[in-house]
Order: structure tokens, then C-alpha cells, then sequence
């Protein structure tokens, strides 16, 4: 301790702690601020570069499944949409086949309808003529064979009954 | 791969020298005596050059031989005395002849003794006690010596090395460059594995500056020690007390009011063991300081002489055998000391780092 | 200075010794079982040793 005390240097003391204490500040000043400063500033850059990676693998993610999400409703939008359109066009096919059926049932009625009417026609032509026939016949037997009276009617019913058969 | 081997044999080179340098230094002393010495003579002389070594000098003297004309030459350059002596005396060094002549500034005579000052007459008469120690008057020595030279070189090149590198940060867009990818890491390690742990996130910065300037200047400077300079900073107890003292005005300056609680009033004991507790406490806080002066003075003092009596066995010895022996032994246990001269740093700061925690450390458990 | 200072610090130099020794081989010990707290348990170990190393010094230079 004796020894201690004996080597202790008060000239060495001062300078050494004036030199110290100013250094410390110099050194403060000039280098430990800048470099703490800017190691900071790139431990910080760092940080936030990787959790702005963070958040754009995020947004890549989010962006992925809205993807996948618009992705799966156009699919289901075009599937509706093929639905739709396949049940248009079997509609429209099966409209068309009704109508096709039922303009066709009507062309038929009308043309059966027109036949009858042609027929009644006809029938009626026939009839007629059927008529001025038997009438001519009539005509012929009355002035042939107007002998006698009931030849004559009987004649006529009997042409008339084969018309009418007819 | 070059460049490391081109390193490490540099390193090695170096390393050698600063033994061989001693050994040059004495050898070349032994010589120009030119009779032959005894053992016991040569014991003698290796056990005073050893103190004699980790002492301060007034002058900066890289070695010392006595030429042929029996003559002693010193190696190296003067340094400025600055003397408070009832008024401001300064001179060179040189005036002294180390410690051969009286130096006259002013009225007052001077004269060097085992490296410090002694205020005499105009004969230079030293009077010495029963204990060899001079009982002259000493003046007020604030000289810039060899110690004082060396911590004004260290800060210079500290300032220099650092405001360098902070410069290359900021026209390097922040990437450390040449020197500082260096000491980038070990500015960073102090700051995480030292500081932030210690000292908590909260506070820690306001203690950067002074850890990492004492950090370094204190490894930068044991390891000055190690090298052929002669250079013994570090095992000067002023220099550790100063960086001692100025731990303890920070831990003591910047302390919240729970540490001063802690120390005169400990919470959660009981009331008879609060005034037992309080000058055990208050004795910690001088012993924790104290502690750090001893601790770096002593592991620098002591590798120093260890080495030194190492490398005097050589010229103790005086044969193939001793002289390899030592040699070998002193290369060993240079690596430890290199070792050691980072170590010490670390525990320093590490230690400051730890005190300056407990006075900001906020107590929440109660 | 009497030889008695020197059996002191002596005697402190060796307790001293063998708390540092007990500080590293427990260190020892805790890394091998929890080999990732290495940093902690080291800056723990440094501290404590470098304490007791204080204390020997100390008595060292108290003698």
C-alpha cells in the first residue's frame, strides 16, 4: 500500500485526466456519435426492409387468394352463365318444337278443316248435280215414260235411295 | 490466405523484436563494461533494471548503451518538465542528461532520482533516509513525461483511427470501410453485449461515449505495453485511479433515487438491519472503484515483471539452455499477456458498465 | 513487514484461487448443460472471478 501511495503521480493524474476527459468529448463529438448514429440508421434500414418483405409477402398472399377468389367466381359466373345459356336454348328449342307442333296441328286442322269443307263442297256440287241429273233423268223418264205415275215416283225413290247410300 | 499468413508472420516479427530488443538493450550494456560480470552481479542488475522499467521517465528513451568510451548513450528524444514551484518552471528534459547534472530553471536547482524530481542545491546534494528514500522537498511535477507523452499519442491516433472511420460511414452511405470493419464489430459488441445488458435499454446510451472510449484506450495501450516501445502505461496507479475515479463520478452523478435508497435505507429488510446494512453499502460503493483501479494496475504490473524476470534469466543464465528456455517461456507467456491487455479492457468496461446499470437500475418489485 | 503479512496475503492468494477456480469449473459445468447460455454464463463468470481477483489483490497489495 506504502508503494501504492508512493508511485501515485499527481502530475501523471492531472494530465491523464485532463487528456481522458477530453478525449472522451472529442471522440464523442467527432466519432462514437456519427458511427452509433449511422450503424443505427442501417440496423433500422434493415428492420424495416425486412418487415416491409414481411408485409409484401403478405400482400403477395392477400393478393394470391383475392386471385384465387375472383379466379373461383368467374369460373362459377361462366358456369351460371352455361347454365343459363343451355337452359335458353333448350327453351328455345322446345318453344320452337311446340310451335313447329303446333303450327303444324293447326296447317292439319286447317287443311282438314278446308278438305271437309272442299268435301262438303264437293258433296254439295255432287248433290246438286246429283239433282239436275235426276232431274234430267226425271226430265227423260217423264217424257219417256210418263205413262203411268208410280213408275215414275218409283223410279225417282229408287235413285234417290242410291244417292243417299251413296 | 496470403494476406493472413503475410499477417500473422508480421505479427510474429513483431513480436520477436520487442524481445530481442530488450535483450539487444542489455546485452550491448553488458559488452561496453567489457570486464566479465558475476552471477550475482548480473542478478543485481536485472532485478533493478526491472523497476527501474516500470517506472515513468521523464525523457522518451526506446533503449540505452554505454559506448566504448565508457560513455552512457540514450536513444530517444526529451520531453518538456513543467514544475510548479511558487511559479511555473519549464524545460526540456534534456537538462537533466538522465539524471547525471542538475537542472537549473530560475533561482532553483533540480535533480532527477529514481525518476522523479527532487528540489536541491546548486551541488545537487540528495539526502536519503534510513529507508533510501530522498527526504528533498518535491516540487509540483505536472511534466509531460514519457506516460503522458504516450496517452496525448494514443488519443491522437484514437481520434484519428475514429473520426475516420465515422467520416467513411457517411460517405460510404453507411458500410464500414477498411479499419472500421474492424472495429465495427467490436463497437457493436460493446454496445450489445456489454452496454445494453448492463445498463438496460433505456439508459444505455448515455454511457456509449465513455465505454467504448475507456474500452479502447485501455486495450489500445496494454498493448502499446507489449511492444518493444517500453511503453507502461497502464501499470501507473495514477492513470488506473483516474479511470477508477471517473467510473465512480459517472455511476454517482447520473444514480436515480433508487440507488441511493438502496444504499441508506434497503428496502424489505428489517429496521435494525438497515443501519447495518447502510456503511456496508456505502463502503461498496469505494470498494467497487478501488477494486477497478487495483485490478487493472496489478494485472499489468504483474505480467510486466513476470515477463521481465523471464527475459533477465537469460542474462542470469547465460547459456544455450536458460537462454532458450526463456525465451520460449516469455513467448508463451507474451501470447497470454496479449490476451490479458484485451481481457483487462473488457473487464473494466464490462465492471463500469455493471455500476452504471445499478445506478440507473429502476426497482419494481416493490 | 513481517513474514506473518505474507502468510496473510498468502493464505488469501490461495482462497482467492480457489474461488476462482470453483467460479470456472461450475461455469464449466453449466455450459455443458445448457450449452446455448455460453455468453451469459461466461459474462457471469468474468464478473464473479473478477471480483474475487479484486479481493486478492487487495490483500496482495495491502501486505
Amino acid at each position: 500500500m506504502d508503494k501504492l501511495i508512493g508511485d501515485f503521480s499527481v502530475g501523471l493524474f492531472f494530465w491523464q485526466l485532463v487528456l481522458f476527459v477530453g478525449l472522451v468529448l472529442l471522440l464523442k463529438k467527432f466519432a462514437w456519435k456519427p458511427i452509433l448514429d449511422s450503424v443505427n440508421e442501417r440496423e433500422d434500414g434493415i428492420k424495416n426492409a425486412l418487415a416491409s418483405a414481411e408485409d409484401a409477402k403478405k400482400e403477395m398472399q392477400n393478393l394470391n387468394a383475392s386471385n384465387e377468389q375472383l379466379l373461383k367466381d368467374a369460373r362459377a359466373e361462366r358456369d351460371a352463365l352455361m347454365k343459363d345459356a343451355r337452359e335458353i336454348k333448350d327453351k328455345m328449342i322446345s318453344d320452337a318444337k311446340e310451335e313447329a307442333k303446333e303450327v303444324t296441328s293447326k296447317l292439319i286442322e286447317n287443311a282438314q278443316a278446308s278438305i271437309e269443307q272442299e268435301k262438303q263442297a264437293a258433296l254439295a256440287e255432287l248433290k246438286k248435280q246429283v239433282a239436275d241429273l235426276s232431274i234430267g233423268i226425271a226430265e227423260t223418264v217423264i217424257k219417256k215414260e210418263l205413262a203411268s205415275k208410280d213408275d215414275q215416283l218409283k223410279l225417282v225413290e229408287g235413285i234417290l235411295k242410291e244417292v243417299k247410300l251413296s | 490466405m496470403h494476406r493472413k499468413i503475410t499477417v500473422k508472420a508480421l505479427t510474429l516479427v513483431f513480436f520477436l523484436f520487442s524481445i530481442v530488443s530488450f535483450a539487444i538493450d542489455k546485452s550491448k550494456e553488458e559488452k561496453a563494461h567489457g570486464t566479465e560480470k558475476t552471477k550475482e552481479q548480473r542478478e543485481k542488475e536485472v532485478e533493478e533494471y526491472i523497476p527501474h522499467h516500470l517506472l515513468d521517465s521523464h525523457d522518451f528513451s526506446l533503449f540505452s548503451y554505454t559506448s566504448d568510451e565508457g560513455e552512457h548513450v540514450y536513444i530517444g528524444f526529451p520531453l518538456p518538465v513543467i514544475l510548479w514551484d511558487n511559479g511555473l518552471n519549464i524545460f526540456m528534459s534534456s537538462k537533466f542528461h538522465h539524471g547525471e547534472t542538475i537542472a537549473k530553471s530560475g533561482e532553483n536547482y533540480y535533480k532527477l532520482d529514481h525518476g522523479k524530481i527532487y528540489k536541491t542545491d546548486a551541488a545537487g546534494t540528495i539526502t536519503y533516509d534510513t529507508d533510501h528514500h530522498a527526504t528533498n522537498s518535491k516540487p509540483l511535477d505536472f511534466s509531460v513525461t514519457k506516460n503522458v507523452f504516450t496517452v496525448m499519442m494514443v488519443g491522437l491516433l484514437m481520434f484519428f483511427m475514429f473520426s475516420r472511420m465515422a467520416k467513411a460511414y457517411k460517405n460510404n452511405e453507411s458500410m464500414p470501410k477498411g479499419m472500421g470493419r474492424l472495429l465495427e464489430p467490436i463497437v457493436i459488441y460493446i454496445r450489445d453485449d456489454i452496454a445494453r445488458p448492463n445498463i438496460g435499454e433505456k439508459h444505455y446510451k448515455r454511457y456509449m461515449s465513455y465505454l467504448l472510449t475507456v474500452f479502447f484506450f485501455i486495450w489500445i495501450i496494454n498493448l502499446l505495453g507489449l511492444t518493444p516501445l517500453g511503453i507502461n502505461v497502464t501499470n501507473n496507479i495514477a492513470i488506473t485511479f483516474c479511470l477508477a475515479i471517473i467510473t465512480y463520478i459517472i455511476t454517482t452523478a447520473t444514480a436515480k433515487k433508487d440507488y441511493w435508497k438502496h444504499i441508506f435505507w434497503m428496502p424489505g429488510v428489517p429496521t435494525p438491519m438497515k443501519f447495518i446494512l447502510m456503511p456496508i453499502e456505502l463502503l461498496g460503493t469505494f470498494i467497487k472503484p478501488f477494486s477497478l483501479m487495483i485490478r487493472l494496475y496489478a494485472n499489468i504490473t504483474a505480467g510486466h515483471i513476470v515477463l521481465m524476470s523471464i527475459l533477465g534469466m537469460i542474462f542470469i543464465a547465460q547459456n544455450w539452455l536458460g537462454g532458450s528456455l526463456s525465451f520460449l517461456l516469455a513467448m508463451v507467456l507474451g501470447i497470454l499477456e496479449l490476451l490479458v491487455a484485451a481481457l483487462q479492457a473488457y473487464i473494466f468496461t464490462m465492471l463500469s458498465a455493471l455500476y452504471f446499470g445499478s445506478a440507473v437500475e429502476e426497482h419494481d418489485h416493490h | 513487514m513481517t513474514g506473518l503479512n505474507f502468510i496473510g496475503a498468502g493464505l488469501v492468494v490461495i482462497g482467492a484461487g480457489i474461488g476462482i477456480g470453483q467460479i470456472g469449473g461450475k461455469a464449466m459445468e453449466a455450459i455443458a448443460r445448457q450449452p446455448e447460455a455460453t455468453g451469459k454464463i461466461q459474462t457471469a463468470m468474468l464478473i464473479a472471478a473478477a471480483l474475487i481477483e479484486g479481493i486478492g489483490f487487495a490483500a496482495l497489495f495491502a501486505v
